[in-house]
């Protein structure tokens, strides 16, 4: 048993590497979704008014909101070249319990896609003045809500990747779901800057995020399974 | 070791094998042949348990393979029309992954296989600069690696040369003096001692 777990846990960490690695071979799928990310909010100052106390209201929403957008753009890459070049099947022919393959992929996804967002959010977050009492919770939230949306995204993507033109298909079964996530992290900073505590609000991402962890990969991984069929 | 039993399979209300049965022993090369579109992959990729849309019985030392999952990947090794190696990493990086999802390799075991397919001084060349015989070859050196007792492999010969041909033949052979077991689909005609046919279609 002790032996299974130890080639388990090699399993998980080759996948983990394996996908930094062509994440990091394959720049564009992480460098696209980042760069519209940071060109969507830079467009809200533009578009709406420079003047900083309208900026202050919407920041958090603005924010959030392209984070949304842009984890919709990130998605894709996480199982369709997998998919074409045969290595999914690999995946699912494995002995090794496919959650934790699942959760080693969206945790690479998370690391190369969500947390460069989190880390140039307090400057975006400048740009649109926001008070720097703010700048803790935004992150926080941020790092709560950004894991949450990959594991989202990967079922979606997981139930979709087997169609040959998807669409809209990917955004009309994430965007619903991802709404809470959007509500609690808005409200968290706002509460932040109405100077009452969001610990509450954080909480409650933990609570989805502990919930997502668990089994958004086990959802993934049976909707994995039904695309390869 | 593998017994399958009235197997029944339709594809969009076309029936493409209908009370199917045949037995895979140790030390076996089964070869399934049949016109393009009878139904060799669907097999394989039922057998293999990707593809659940079958009714019948599919035993693997008695027992069923869906009730049995974990410890019968640990036992067969898939190679499909799509290699399994992603484009932009080298074959030694691609190996590193697809065979630790099995059991533990080292380095120098990826290595000795890789050289042993023709592929030596291509290790750290990403595989999207190779040809789809080479491809073939870095994806077939699984096999070598591989202590799986059972190998399930579709069209495994289409892109190799006749040197490729050869040395995969004795790879295959080797399998089955070993006593492992091997089910393969192609249109060449193999020059393999253990070998069985089964006809589709």
């Amino acid at each position: 048993m002790t032996e299974k777990n130890t080639t388990t846990s090699a399993a998980f960490l080759a996948t983990l590497k394996r996908d930094l690695l062509i994440a990091f071979k394959k720049k564009n799928d992480i460098v696209n979704p980042f760069m519209f990310f940071i060109i969507v909010v830079s467009l809200f100052p533009i578009g709406i008014s420079p003047e900083s106390d309208r900026l202050t209201e919407i920041a958090a929403g603005v924010i959030w909101i392209s984070v949304l957008l842009a984890s919709m753009l990130s998605m894709d890459s996480l199982y369709r070249s997998d998919f074409e070049d045969g290595s999914l099947e690999q995946l699912l022919l494995s002995p090794h319990p496919l959650f934790f393959l699942v959760l080693a992929k969206n945790i690479s996804h998370w690391l190369v896609s969500g947390l460069p967002v989190v880390l140039v959010s307090p400057l975006l977050a400048y740009m649109l003045a926001l008070p720097s009492e703010a700048y803790g919770t935004l992150v926080l939230s941020l790092l709560l809500g950004t894991p949450i949306m990959s594991l989202i995204g990967s079922i979606a993507v997981a139930l979709t990747v087997g169609l040959g033109s998807r669409g809209l298909i990917l955004a009309v079964i994430t965007l619903p779901m991802s709404v809470p996530i959007l509500i609690f992290g808005t409200l968290a900073v706002q509460s932040t800057l109405n100077s009452q505590s969001p610990l509450g609000y954080l909480s409650l991402m933990l609570v989805m995020l502990s919930v997502s962890v668990s089994l958004g990969p086990l959802a993934s991984a049976a909707a994995l399974k039904i695309s390869v069929n | 070791m593998l017994a399958v039993r009235d197997l029944f399979c339709d594809r969009d209300d076309r029936v493409l094998f209908e009370n199917l049965d045949f037995d895979l022993s140790e030390g076996q090369v089964l070869q399934v042949q049949g016109s393009n579109g009878s139904g060799k992959t669907t097999l394989l990729r039922i057998l293999c348990g990707l593809n659940d849309s079958y009714e019948g019985s599919i035993k693997w030392y008695g027992q069923e393979i869906e009730d049995q999952a974990a410890s019968f990947f640990s036992s067969l090794l898939y190679i499909g029309h799509r290699v399994g190696l992603s484009k932009v990493l080298t074959p030694l990086e691609n190996l590193r992954w697809s065979c630790s999802l099995k059991q533990a390799v080292s380095d120098d075991q990826i290595m000795a296989a890789l050289k042993e397919v023709g592929l030596r001084g291509f290790e750290e060349s990403p595989c999207y600069t190779l040809s789809a015989g080479q491809q073939q070859r870095a994806s077939l050196a699984r096999l070598i690696i591989s202590p799986a007792a059972l190998w399930v492999l579709d069209e495994p010969f289409t892109t190799l040369d006749t040197k490729g041909v050869t040395m995969l033949e004795k790879i295959l052979q080797r399998q089955a003096q070993s006593g492992g077991s091997v089910l393969v689909t192609t249109h060449h005609s193999l020059s393999i001692a253990e070998l069985t046919l089964l006809s589709l279609g």
